[in-house]
Order: C-alpha cells, then structure tokens, then sequence
C-alpha cells in the first residue's frame, strides 16, 4: 500500500480508452477521503477480539493484528457500521 | 473491373462483409436491416464464411456480444436499424468508449410512435453523439464500398473507433440495382487483418470498463474526442487510398454544379441522388443551383464544408429528421453551425423532409430552390426551417398519389 499520491495523468499520457494497464491499482485509491467527518475509533480496554467487525467492514479496512484489530483509514469510508455491530460497544464515531 | 450483379442495398453490404472476412457476426432482426443477416447467415450456412454467428436475443445483447468479441481481438460486425438502435443506445458508447473498431451497417428508419417501419434518419441522427464515426451511402454500390473503407478506418491504429455505415431504409436497403463486386484478392490486399492495441494475454492483463472516478473520466473522453477528431484525415487517407486501388471518387463532402452556382443544396445519403436530378433540370433552365453531398456527417467535415459552401448565398440543407424543439434538423443546425465562422457566410435553411418514409420527389426540391432563390434575392431566410412532404400550414407540399 502506496499513501504517497500518484501524480494524475492528463488525456495524452493516458493508454487509450482508459484501459488500466496496471493490475490491481485499485489498491491506490484513498476512499479515506469519502469520509464525512466523523472516523471509527476502537477503545481497546473494551475490545473483546470477537472481530464482527471485521466480518462486518463493507470496505475491509479493518485489519487483524497479533492481537485485536486495527482500522485502515486510507481505505475507511466512515460508513459506522462497525461501530453500531460492535457487541462490547468498543467501537466509537469520533469527530475527526 | 469485377463481376457486376444485381442485389439489394442489403445484400450488396453482406457481400462486402463476406469478404472483408469477419471473425464474428452478432445478429438481430429488424426491418430494413432483417436482409443483410439473412443474407450472412445464408453465406454461413452454405459455408461461404468462416466466422461466429451470435444469434443474439435484443439488440442491447447483440451489441454487447460485438464488444465483447471486439476485445478478444476479433473483426465484428453487425447490422440495425430504428429501435434496435434504439435499444442498444447505452451499449454504443461503451464500444465508442472502449476505442473498439466493430463496423454496424444501418438502414435508416424511423423511430415510433405511430409504428412506422420507413426510411428517416431518425435513428442515426438521433446517436450522432454516441462516438461512432458516421458514414452515409447513397446507393447499393456505396454501401458496398463502405463496409470495406469502414473496417479499415475503424482499425487504423490512430483510429481505434467504431463505424456505422448508413443507407436509407427501403430506398436503398431493399431496391435491387447493378453493383460491381471487387476482386477479393484486391480486398485482402486493401485490408489487412486486425492487429490488436492490448491483445488478450495472461503475461499483461488489462482492466477494461472500470470505475472512472472524476479525477480521471475528463481526461478519458477528451483524449476519444482527439481520437474522433483526428480520424477524419485518416477517413480521408483510406478514401484517397481506395480511389486509387478501385477507380472511385469517394470524399467526405462532394460538390456537383457548384463553380457558379447561386444557392445550394445540402443532402445526405439518397437524396443526393434526387437532388442531382433537381439540379439538373432547374439548370436547362438557367437556374444557378448546385449540390453539396455529405457523406460523412461523424467526425462532421466543418473546414471542407466550409470550402464547398464559402461563395454560395443560401442553402438548403435536405434534413432526414426533426430535432423537436429546436431549429429544423440536426443536419441543418450543425451546417450553420459549421458556416457561421465564415467572413461572408451564407444563409442557412433546414428543409426536414422524407419522413417515417413519406416520398420527397424532385418537384419538392424545385420548391425549395425557389424559396432560396427567393431568399437570395430578398437576402433573408423566410424562416429557419420549413418541413417538406407534409399536409398543413408552414408545409411544403406536393399533390401526387400517396402525398
């Protein structure tokens, strides 16, 4: 995973039609970016490890760890999905 | 010379496809096109061609098929008319945007409602924005010489775009005239097999219709507009090229009578052909008219349009279609557009006419050159457009059987 940002094409530097010619550049795209405001914060003294959030991430930005699980913000769309499954209440939508 | 035959506008584009040796042919019925995959899946069927036959289930599917197909590296080609363009309008643009050069022939009709099966252009004028180059026969012969130009232009490498090759419906697709078949060893000598940009290969994998987010989807449609700009010296190139190899005279905007001439008239497709005749008969009378024929309307010849018109007072631009709401037809409307930079430009009328299939006969245009001569000598237009063929007040009509 790339944070530095690519520098953007102009029309003739690109391959014709847009075709990407680069597997998986996907990958480059920060949707961190969509977030509006507020970012999942995990407390971990109340994280029990059972990671439902993790299953339940639309986006996969949440990570598991040797022990618990990390939140990617580069890819975190701030949707709170995690936060409002979180059983042990250990997920909270902070301002960011 | 080659065989000449007789066939119709359809069958005269089967033959060419036959030999401009497809690898995959997507069909769908539709009246007036129905003749020309009749007529490929006779030639299939009797062994005469080696390609896939896709015997699709709508329109949307057979063009989706030839996108799909075109991708693998394949030479594609298809045939519609009126609602099955109407149909596989959203699938256009992804093969105009996917830069893949499949060739649809067109026999132009009308769109419903009332159900109307006749000749218009309302379905080609009606995607003039979809990306396609844009090619209009006049008769059989050049429908059939357009195939073979289309393909080689639709897979020049600058090019990379798809090419609709249109002939009015009826008054070409299914009117049987002599056409002269070309020698198929001067055909593969003419065009080449398809060499492919990203050929399919698990070595450079390629993503193609992705998410265009917009940090990108600008870039992306103004390099296809470049594209689609820049393909017109090469439509003239491959015209220039097939001139020479064939004995032809094809150009992207022709002037008949033009030298002296006072007013002229703008057509496209078969009423060039009526229009010739109005021509020729209006100068036994002394009358100062000419004939500009546009044959290729996408990328829109603007600078040999300009040349072709700079010195004329008026003209009256034949239109297949009315663009509702707006000043006439679509034809007419890019025409003034086109002119409107020029120093002394002239007066631009729309004359909308043949519509849904109703006949446009050379007495009509005897009444349209008077009204631009007319406009001529008062130095104004009585009115951007006048719908000719139709009954009622603001129309030119002609009384004859079945008018």
């Amino acid at each position: 995973m790339s944070k530095s940002k690519k520098k953007l094409l102009a029309w003739n530097e690109l391959p014709i039609g847009g075709y990407i010619t680069e597997p998986g550049n996907a990958r480059e795209y920060r949707t961190g970016d969509w977030r509006e405001g507020k970012k999942p914060v995990i407390k971990e003294d109340k994280c029990n490890n059972c990671l439902l959030c993790w299953i339940y991430c639309p986006e996969g930005a949440i990570e598991r760890e040797e022990k618990g699980v990390k939140i990617n913000y580069f890819y975190c769309k701030g949707c709170g999905i995690c936060s409002r499954e979180c059983p042990a209440k250990a997920i909270e939508m902070e301002e960011e | 010379m080659g065989k000449l035959v007789a066939l119709t506008g359809n069958e005269a584009v089967a033959h060419a496809v036959k030999q401009c040796n497809p690898d995959v042919i997507a069909m769908y019925p539709i009246t007036p096109q129905t003749q020309i995959v009749e007529e490929l899946a006779q030639f299939y069927a009797d062994g005469e061609i080696d390609a896939e036959l896709i015997a699709a289930e709508s329109e949307h599917s057979a063009m989706a098929a030839c996108i799909g197909a075109s991708l693998s590296g394949a030479r594609v080609f298809t045939a519609s008319a009126s609602q099955g363009i109407a149909l596989m309008f959203e699938m256009l643009f992804v093969a105009s945007s996917f830069r893949l050069p499949i060739v649809m022939a067109v026999s132009n009709r009308a769109l419903n409602s009332p159900l109307n099966i006749w000749n218009d252009m309302s379905d080609t004028m009606g995607v003039r924005d979809s990306g396609w180059i844009q090619i209009y026969n006049q008769n059989a012969q050049e429908s059939y010489h357009t195939i073979m130009q289309a393909f080689k232009i639709a897979e020049d490498k600058n090019v990379q775009l798809p090419v609709m090759s249109c002939h009015d419906g009826f008054v070409v697709s299914h009117a049987t005239e002599g056409v002269e078949l070309l020698e198929q060893k001067d055909i593969d000598d003419f065009l080449p097999p398809r060499k492919m940009q990203f050929p399919i290969s698990v070595e450079k994998p390629v993503t193609v219709g992705c998410v265009g987010v917009p940090e990108y989807y600008p870039e992306i449609k103004v390099q296809q507009e470049v594209a689609t700009q820049n393909s017109l010296k090469v439509i003239k190139e491959v015209f220039d090229d097939f001139n020479n190899r064939f004995n032809t005279n094809y150009e992207t905007v022709s002037s008949y009578q033009m030298e002296d001439a006072e007013v002229a008239l703008l057509a496209i497709g078969s009423l060039a052909g009526t229009a010739q005749e109005t021509v020729d008969k209006l100068r036994k009378s002394g009358k100062k008219v000419g004939l500009v024929k546009l044959r290729v309307f996408r990328p829109f010849p603007k600078d040999d349009l300009q040349g072709a018109l700079k010195d004329i007072k008026v003209v009256g631009v034949i239109d297949r279609n009315i663009s509702f709401g707006a000043m006439g037809g679509a034809l007419s409307m890019e025409v003034r557009s086109a002119l409107y930079e020029l120093k002394n430009r002239p007066h631009v009328m729309g004359f909308p006419t043949g519509l849904g299939g109703r006949d446009t006969r050379i007495e009509h245009l005897e009444k349209v050159v008077e009204i631009l001569l007319k406009a001529v000598r008062e130095d104004k237009i009585e009115a951007v457009y006048r719908v000719v063929g139709c009954r009622g007040p603001g129309c030119i009509n002609v009384t004859y059987d079945g008018g």
